[in-house]
């Protein structure tokens, strides 16, 4: 006897729900990824915390100047590498993406989180900051300072160098004078006062 | 012996073929038609978050780059859910008794994980990575559409594997300067497809569409 024209029916929706409902085993597989979590550790991390003391290979950061902003135990005057040009223009997009919600773009500290009640971070532009050496915004990026968490787990030592290299850019363009115009430009600059 | 079967039966076996077809095309029709639907794919469902954090307010209200969370995008395929203390940056001083934020608090009180549900979550058997796109021009809305709009996070593409396709089978479609990549506000200009084929060149992209490019 032929099965009914229903039951065969039934069985064709049932072969495709069932076709379309077991897939998830492959979607959703028993491995870590990404910062997915885990229920085989106890505090639910699939990204496992470091054990304290942990150097990863090529990571000893034995250059004191580099990772510190110090030499020999001081702030640095000095940059551990040449800056170029790309370097500041690499600064200035970092300094965009981690330091304008609270320094703004100018450095003066009106950022938009210091309008929202953030306590107002000193201008760049007093001479307190404007007297200290690279070094010193290299150490306050690394540890914090005051109200600012430190930026060290998201901007790299390089990075914080050309940050603060590009501060250096932001502290000389509010105090240029006209002498500091070139020539060629210096007549435009006349011509529109 | 009698007939097993009754005459009427000559016409039944008939129609059960066409019934039987129909059928099985009417369900096949429903499954598929479900697998497109964001009953399937969360298309435009807005996904409730502990605590509801809102990518309207943080980027559109704020101006915050979506790299000062997002801090791996660039560099890695994946492009990372911030640290507790990335929220705390800010949090620390600002809204501080808020009591929509009190996961966030216990969170780095506690050192425990804020729990976040993973709105775009791609099937485990593929192997997308951020960097690449981003640093060949795939900007960030092209994907997950205005984020700067979205007060609670949702879907804006299905991200199955034909919409991976509609893009590496002809990227000129989407890519944009590599300066306009985290611009919540490009929007492709008319000669979108000529400049997309210049940006092809120009950047050396070659998306591929073989298999074991995101499958291993």
């Amino acid at each position: 006897m032929r099965a009914s024209p229903i039951l065969l029916g039934l069985a064709v929706l049932a072969c495709a729900f069932a076709s379309a409902g077991c897939r998830q085993d492959m979607h959703d597989q028993p491995k870590l990824r990404g910062m997915r979590g885990s229920a085989f550790f106890a505090d639910g991390r699939g990204v496992r915390p470091t054990v304290p003391g942990t150097v990863a290979r090529g990571r000893l950061n034995e250059d004191e100047l580099l990772y510190t902003g110090k030499v020999d135990g001081k702030l640095a005057d000095v940059f551990p590498f040449e800056i170029t040009r790309k370097d500041l223009e690499r600064g200035r997009e970092r300094f965009g993406i981690y330091c304008t919600p609270c320094h703004d773009q100018t450095g003066s500290g009106g950022g938009m989180i210091v309008q929202r009640g953030m306590k107002r971070p000193p201008s760049y532009h007093i001479q307190r900051l404007r007297d200290q050496p690279p070094g010193y915004f290299f150490d306050v990026m690394t540890n914090g300072f005051g109200a600012m968490f430190d930026v060290s787990d998201r901007v790299k030592p390089e990075d914080r160098w050309r940050i603060a290299a590009y501060i250096r850019v932001l502290q000389l363009s509010q105090n240029g004078t006209l002498a500091d115009v070139p020539p060629a430009e210096r007549t435009k600059l006349e011509a529109a006062q | 012996m009698a007939q097993l079967f009754h005459r009427s039966f000559n016409t039944l076996s008939k129609a059960s073929i066409v019934v039987g077809g129909l059928v099985a095309a009417t369900a096949l029709t429903l499954v598929a038609t479900a697998n497109t639907t964001s009953w399937t794919t969360y298309v435009g469902v807005a996904r409730d978050q502990t605590p509801p954090f809102s990518h309207k307010h943080h980027v559109a209200g704020l101006g915050i780059d979506c790299r000062f969370c997002h801090v791996t995008v660039e560099e890695s395929g994946f492009a990372g859910i911030p640290a507790t203390k990335v929220c705390m940056t800010c949090h620390s001083q600002v809204w501080v008794d808020a009591p929509i934020l009190e996961p966030v608090r216990a969170s780095y009180r506690t050192d425990k994980s804020v729990e976040w549900l993973r709105v775009h979550d791609l099937p485990d058997f593929v192997y997308f990575d951020h960097s690449v796109h981003v640093a060949k021009g795939v900007g960030c809305s092209t994907c997950h559409g205005q984020v700067d709009k979205m007060p609670l996070m949702w879907r804006e593409n299905t991200l199955n594997m034909g919409w991976c396709l509609s893009c590496h089978r002809d990227p000129a479609k989407f890519v944009r300067p590599k300066d306009k990549v985290f611009d919540m506000s490009w929007t492709p200009p008319g000669d979108q497809h000529e400049q997309g084929e210049k940006l092809v060149l120009e950047n050396h992209i070659t998306s591929k569409t073989n298999c074991g490019v995101c499958h291993r």
